[in-house]
């Protein structure tokens, strides 16, 4: 059953907070789940289906709704696989829609890494107990940054991929930041800046990675009828797929992410490809995670990201696929360790035509939104969503 | 410039009830990795089931020690270490450190070898790899 043109993104918002020493996070959920009913033109009484992860308060179905009084609930779903939980979310609640298990569909992500402190990316961490991967990796110093370093390793072992090749990515998020008020990092760099920043985990440096940032979004999902009732732009899913990679057992291999499943499906779903993209939201965790996706999804093939992604070929009016336009993870926010939802919120604004003028893709009808979960060089998920101005 | 790897400290591996032959026998002096009775095939890590049929006729056998560099990184911190992705002799690929050298001669391909390193608080001790 597809899912092709069964709801719509009606609404989406964005915290502005990057550090929320002032908000718990169950506050932080319930002011970006107001913040895009207030953009979609609806209320909270008109919320029947709710989805969050392992990030809300909780069980987050039951405490997070309740602290936003949510009493009209008659579809939940709380399937958490990481950061890209929230593009994965898009098409459950599409389902959702098309089956008749709900009408208007909430998604929210919110969290507070920077104000609590947590060395996200460089501290050994389990993430809940029982867990039978941990007593095998948690003494080998598995880190997120270890994790995707391990990946780029190979990748530029298999492939002849360099360090320059990917500090482009970041040069085009930077390039991108500079017009973002709300982003972290809104200085543009340039590749000899990435390169020289301090190694973290060989080959990445502090440039390759992503910033810590509090924060959150959410989204409004609904069925066509409701979403051509309501004022705002029509952006509608026309496909969505999750796949994830593990270790099946010892056969490791690097060279390729859950994104190569993911996208095909969504593709497939979408009825489209890769190059009727004019924009595309990438999880950028790292650079290499970029790369790695641009590679899976197809808008280069594998091997050949690093010279894809030079030379400014991801910087809006520059280059051929316009990326992360709000900065992305390497730049602007990364709300709550978990980049999926800000990633489907900037291709909801460049399908609107709300993107920052400077950065706006001249009418934008096609847009990708992918997210990677978990850790990239371990286990992970990807999830693809392709949206269509209407 | 030499980056020495770091004699860190190694936080104890959390035992759990179907893996502890595994880390009794590395209390042992012996590295073992699972084996899938169904297919024959080698599988890391240590678990009660086969992940290649899901059937628990899976049993621990000993490794050679002996492998190859896969991917491997260098972390910068004041300890420097370098988790890395070693290939077993035996096939599977799994998540280790180099150890107890220059990690600034590393190499992707370097044949290594298994070295059972201690961990705090008296747990077991844990397989990292060295270059041959």
């Amino acid at each position: 059953m597809s899912i092709n043109g069964a709801a719509y993104i009606v609404g989406a918002f964005e915290h502005p907070t990057r550090k929320a020493e002032g908000q718990s996070v169950a506050q932080l959920h319930a002011e970006v789940a107001y913040g895009a009913l207030q953009d979609a033109g609806l209320s909270k009484d008109d919320v029947d289906g709710f989805f969050c992860t392992g990030a809300a308060p909780g069980l987050g179905p039951l405490n997070q709704a309740d602290y936003m009084g949510l009493t009209k609930l008659r579809h939940v779903d709380s399937t958490d696989m990481g950061g890209c939980s929230y593009v994965m979310h898009v098409g459950h609640a599409a389902q959702a829609i098309k089956e008749g298990r709900c009408n208007i569909a909430l998604i929210t992500l919110a969290g507070r890494p920077r104000a609590e402190g947590m060395a996200t990316g460089t501290v050994p961490r389990s993430w809940a107990p029982n867990i039978p991967d941990d007593p095998f990796e948690i003494p080998m110093a598995r880190t997120v940054v270890t994790s995707y370093a391990n990946v780029a390793a190979r990748h530029m072992y298999e492939y002849g991929t360099t360090s320059e090749q990917l500090a482009w990515i970041k040069v085009a998020a930077s390039q991108h930041a500079q017009h973002n008020p709300h982003a972290m990092l809104p200085k543009v760099v340039t590749v000899e800046e990435v390169v020289n920043s301090p190694m973290v985990a060989d080959p990445l440096h502090r440039l390759d990675c992503c910033v810590i940032s509090d924060g959150g979004g959410a989204l409004i999902v609904a069925r066509p009828e409701i979403a051509k009732s309501l004022k705002r732009p029509l952006v509608k899913v026309l496909g969505c797929a999750e796949a994830t990679k593990n270790q099946a057992g010892g056969q490791v291999d690097l060279t390729y992410s859950a994104a190569r499943q993911s996208g095909a499906a969504a593709f497939a779903e979408a009825k489209v490809t890769p190059k009727d993209m004019q924009y595309a939201s990438i999880y950028d965790s790292f650079t290499i995670t970029v790369l790695m996706q641009i590679e899976d999804l197809g808008f280069a093939e594998k091997g050949k990201g690093g010279a894809f992604v030079a030379d400014g070929n991801l910087i809006s009016g520059v280059g051929k696929l316009p990326f992360n336009t709000d900065g992305g993870g390497l730049c602007n926010n990364h709300p709550a360790n978990r980049g999926g939802m800000t990633k489907v919120i900037e291709a909801v604004r460049q399908l609107r035509g709300e993107a920052h003028a400077k950065v706006q893709v001249p009418g934008c009808k096609l847009a990708l939104a992918n997210g990677i979960g978990g850790l990239l060089g371990h286990r992970h998920g990807s999830a693809t969503l392709i949206m269509e101005r209407e | 410039m030499a980056t020495q790897a770091a004699n860190r400290a190694i936080p104890a591996p959390k035992e759990d009830p179907t893996t502890k032959p595994f880390w009794d026998a590395a209390r042992a002096g012996k590295f073992l990795i699972g084996r899938c009775k169904d297919t024959g095939k080698h599988f890391w890590y240590p678990r009660g089931c086969s992940p290649f049929t899901l059937s628990n006729n899976v049993e621990l056998v000993e490794a050679k020690g002996t492998g190859t560099i896969y991917s491997f990184t260098v972390m910068r911190s004041k300890e420097p270490h370098a988790p890395a992705y070693v290939e077993l002799d035996e096939g599977p690929r799994i998540f280790t450190n180099i150890v107890d050298c220059d990690l600034d001669t590393v190499k992707i391909g370097q044949k290594v070898k298994v070295v059972l390193k201690a961990t705090e608080e008296g747990g077991a001790p844990v397989p990292m790899f060295t270059p041959v």
